[in-house]
């Protein structure tokens, strides 16, 4: 399992996914305690008609102009969701449902007017994407990491997502102490002079990339349970907000890493000859990390709650 | 051929369709009102995406028992089960973990989601039970639908319409004031499980025709747009039931026009219309008459600033106002006064003049509080009120 075969068809995948699953569990952590965790559920509906309206405008299937697609998809719903909120006066979770639903049915609709039955480029990829799919043919065997010409073979959504990683640490660190203090308490923010909106529309941009960047690689399944799933449990397990992150780090990695092993070997194991999809078996194991922790973390109860005995 | 559609004329599986999604709407449209009214609409989205996992599950089991994996009732009873066990997981992670309701909702509806994903990558791998089509529960096929699922659609619809309105009273109540309805001795927990239970029924019947993950829209938009042109629960659960009928129902007939119109979406975007349209045009909520009020009300503190301003023998530099002032004829186009102008100006001033002895007596201090600068003195008190008030004014003010 560890041998040349490994490093050429399970890596990248295995990389990737934790790579994304860690840029989605960063600024989840502060949308779960702003209370804005369904964020993550819009964004990763209208990625949809993003993604097939730069298909139609390009023509190809390139991951740029998609990924700038959707990016200004997610932007143009997080706009309208504040729109229709002011205008008309609608509870936020409201104005979220009439949003991403009616663009989502949008994408779908594009998607079936468009011909693009030639291309790989359907609502089920969009879905639960094709993580296994990403695999590195030019790796013969643990030296080829240090092969330049081999490592030019390397699934370039691997680069790009460890790029977003990057930018999203790098986010969350230059901006630390503004985004817990505009976290815990709006108010005393402002009294100190923080931009706070700009801060909140900053958190929901830089959720956004990591979201298209993720949902090109993995699939939008494991972008919303990633958003939700390692920062609640971290949550249910420390008062502290910097070992939460570090909490939600761990369970990101450990749900990526023991999904795509359960989804690729866990059927053989188990004496079947097809693997399941990796995506959902990531979202299933956060979701098993979470039910654990709510049943035994030590920061389960709300605070001042009574204790079960 | 629209028309032909609207008419029901297309043949017979596109009428089922048609009348199908009507009947779903209408019950969509008043079910979601309540969630909707208590601020939970997104609960939906949770129990749509768990259905996944009983579709997947209550095919195998079917298949492992020898029958027709497809089997509508079937593949409805499992969805509703696993739903209903992500309704609980999302109730219990509320009530017994810190997590806010939003996050519980988000946890579930992914977990859920993807385990169904794993489930249907195993269907898809096994070989008997014609597993093939499984994945339009996502979005809803409407081409192969028949007598029996449309009478599935129609029993299950017009259950929880009834349902609907023999608990529309304790629901409204615990949407509105949970605190007041438990105090008035209701059982709020059990109620608000109904509630659910019934977006539940919604849900699963809704699966065939929109699929899981737009069905949600019809919870949520219709009784979104219901909400702008009235103020009454009841009446906010009939608008939500004819908009979701209307948007089904048109939606349908469009779709059967041409191939390439999935139903679930152009039903969803038909519901997104007449919510833009809701939210523009409706009167009191709606953008149009809100920027009408504002229209109305700028002109009239213009016209009043304009008058005290004439009457004072000040000069108007504001172009609204003396646009304003000669639209109404109170000023010539060259700026100075006409007989009707100083008419006017003169009692706006008198009511100013007015106002102001009034707010300075204690006696009328009720009354003065309705001072806002345009309303005028003679709606807020008696005219013998206002001869009392005048004795105090002095002589010279009254001309």
């Amino acid at each position: 399992m560890m041998g040349a075969e490994f490093v050429a068809l399970s890596l990248p995948p295995l990389l990737i996914g934790v790579f994304a699953a860690v840029a989605c569990a960063l600024p989840g952590n502060f949308l779960l305690l702003r209370r804005q965790a369904l964020i993550g559920d819009a964004i990763s509906h209208v990625v949809l008609p993003g993604i097939v309206l730069a298909f139609l405008a390009t023509g190809v299937v390139a991951a740029w102009p998609m990924m700038l697609g959707a990016g200004i998809a997610a932007l143009a719903a997080v706009v309208l969701i504040e729109v229709i909120r002011r205008l008309g006066r609608i509870e936020p979770g409201a104005a979220m449902g009439v949003v991403f639903t009616s663009m989502f049915a949008g994408g779908v609709l594009l998607l079936e007017q468009s011909d693009t039955s030639s291309v790989h480029l359907d609502v089920q990829h969009a879905l639960y994407g094709s993580l296994e799919s990403l695999i590195w043919l030019d790796g013969f065997g643990w030296a080829s990491l240090l092969d330049w010409e081999a490592l030019q073979g390397l699934p370039p959504e691997l680069t790009r997502m460890a790029l977003t990683l990057a930018f999203v640490a790098v986010f969350t660190a230059v901006l630390w102490r503004p985004l817990k203090l505009s976290t815990f308490d709006e108010g005393f923010a402002q009294t100190l002079g923080l931009r706070t909106n700009l801060l909140g529309l900053a958190l929901v941009v830089v959720a956004a990339i990591a979201a298209v960047a993720a949902f090109d690689a993995v699939g939008s399944i494991i972008v919303i349970a990633m958003f939700i799933c390692p920062p609640a449990a971290a949550r249910l397990m420390t008062n502290r907000l910097e070992r939460q992150i570090g909490w939600s780090v761990l369970f990101a990695t450990l749900s990526a890493v023991l999904g795509y092993v359960l989804a690729g070997y866990g059927p053989l194991w188990l004496g079947f000859e097809n693997a399941v999809s990796a995506a959902g078996m990531i979202a299933t194991v956060s979701g098993l990390i979470l039910l654990v922790t709510a049943l035994a973390g030590p920061c389960r109860t709300r605070a001042g709650a009574p204790t079960e005995t | 051929m629209l028309w032909q559609a609207l008419t029901l004329q297309l043949g017979y599986n596109a009428t089922l369709v048609t009348i199908g999604a009507a009947l779903l709407g209408i019950a969509a449209g008043a079910t979601g009102t309540f969630l909707f009214l208590g601020k939970r609409a997104l609960v939906s989205d949770a129990i749509s995406h768990a259905t996944l996992p009983g579709v997947g599950l209550a095919f195998m089991t079917m298949v492992a028992l020898g029958g027709d994996g497809r089997s509508l009732p079937g593949l409805l009873l499992g969805s509703a089960v696993s739903a209903a066990v992500g309704l609980l997981c999302v109730s219990w992670l509320t009530r017994r973990t810190r997590l806010a309701e939003d996050a519980a909702i988000g946890a579930v509806l992914s977990v859920f989601f993807g385990f169904g994903i794993v489930l249907l990558t195993i269907v898809q791998s096994m070989t008997a039970g014609r597993q093939a089509g499984l994945e339009s529960f996502l979005l809803g096929s409407t081409a192969g639908m028949l007598w029996n699922d449309a009478v599935v659609i129609a029993i299950g619809g017009a259950a929880v319409l009834a349902l609907v309105l023999v608990l529309r009273r304790p629901m409204s109540m615990v949407a509105f004031d949970p605190e007041f309805a438990a105090g008035s001795g209701m059982n709020v927990r059990q109620i608000e499980l109904a509630m659910m239970g019934l977006a539940l029924a919604i849900t699963v019947v809704g699966l065939k025709i929109v699929g899981l993950i737009l069905i949600v829209a019809l919870l949520i938009i219709p009784a979104v747009a219901a909400r702008f042109w009235t103020n009454r629960v009841g009446h906010v659960v009939l608008i939500a039931g004819a908009m979701g009928g209307l948007a089904g129902y048109t939606g349908a007939a469009i779709s059967a026009t041409a191939p390439a119109l999935p139903t679930g979406p152009i039903i969803v975007l038909v519901a997104f219309v007449l919510f833009v349209l809701s939210l523009f045009a409706a009167p009191g909520r709606g953008v149009l008459a809100a920027v009408v009020r504002h229209l109305k009300f700028q002109r009239r503190v213009h016209l009043r600033q304009g008058l005290l301003a004439l009457a004072q023998g000040q000069p108007i530099y504001e172009r609204l106002t003396l646009r304003l002032m000669r639209r109404a004829g109170y000023v010539r186009p060259d700026g100075v006064a006409t007989d009707e102008g100083r008419g006017q100006a003169s009692k706006a001033l008198l009511d100013e003049r007015r106002w102001q002895l009034l707010r300075s007596d204690p006696d009328y201090e009720t009354a003065a509080a309705r001072y806002d600068g345009l309303t005028p003195l003679e709606r807020v008190l008696t005219t013998d009120q206002i001869t009392e008030l005048d004795r105090n004014l002095g002589p010279e003010a009254v001309t």
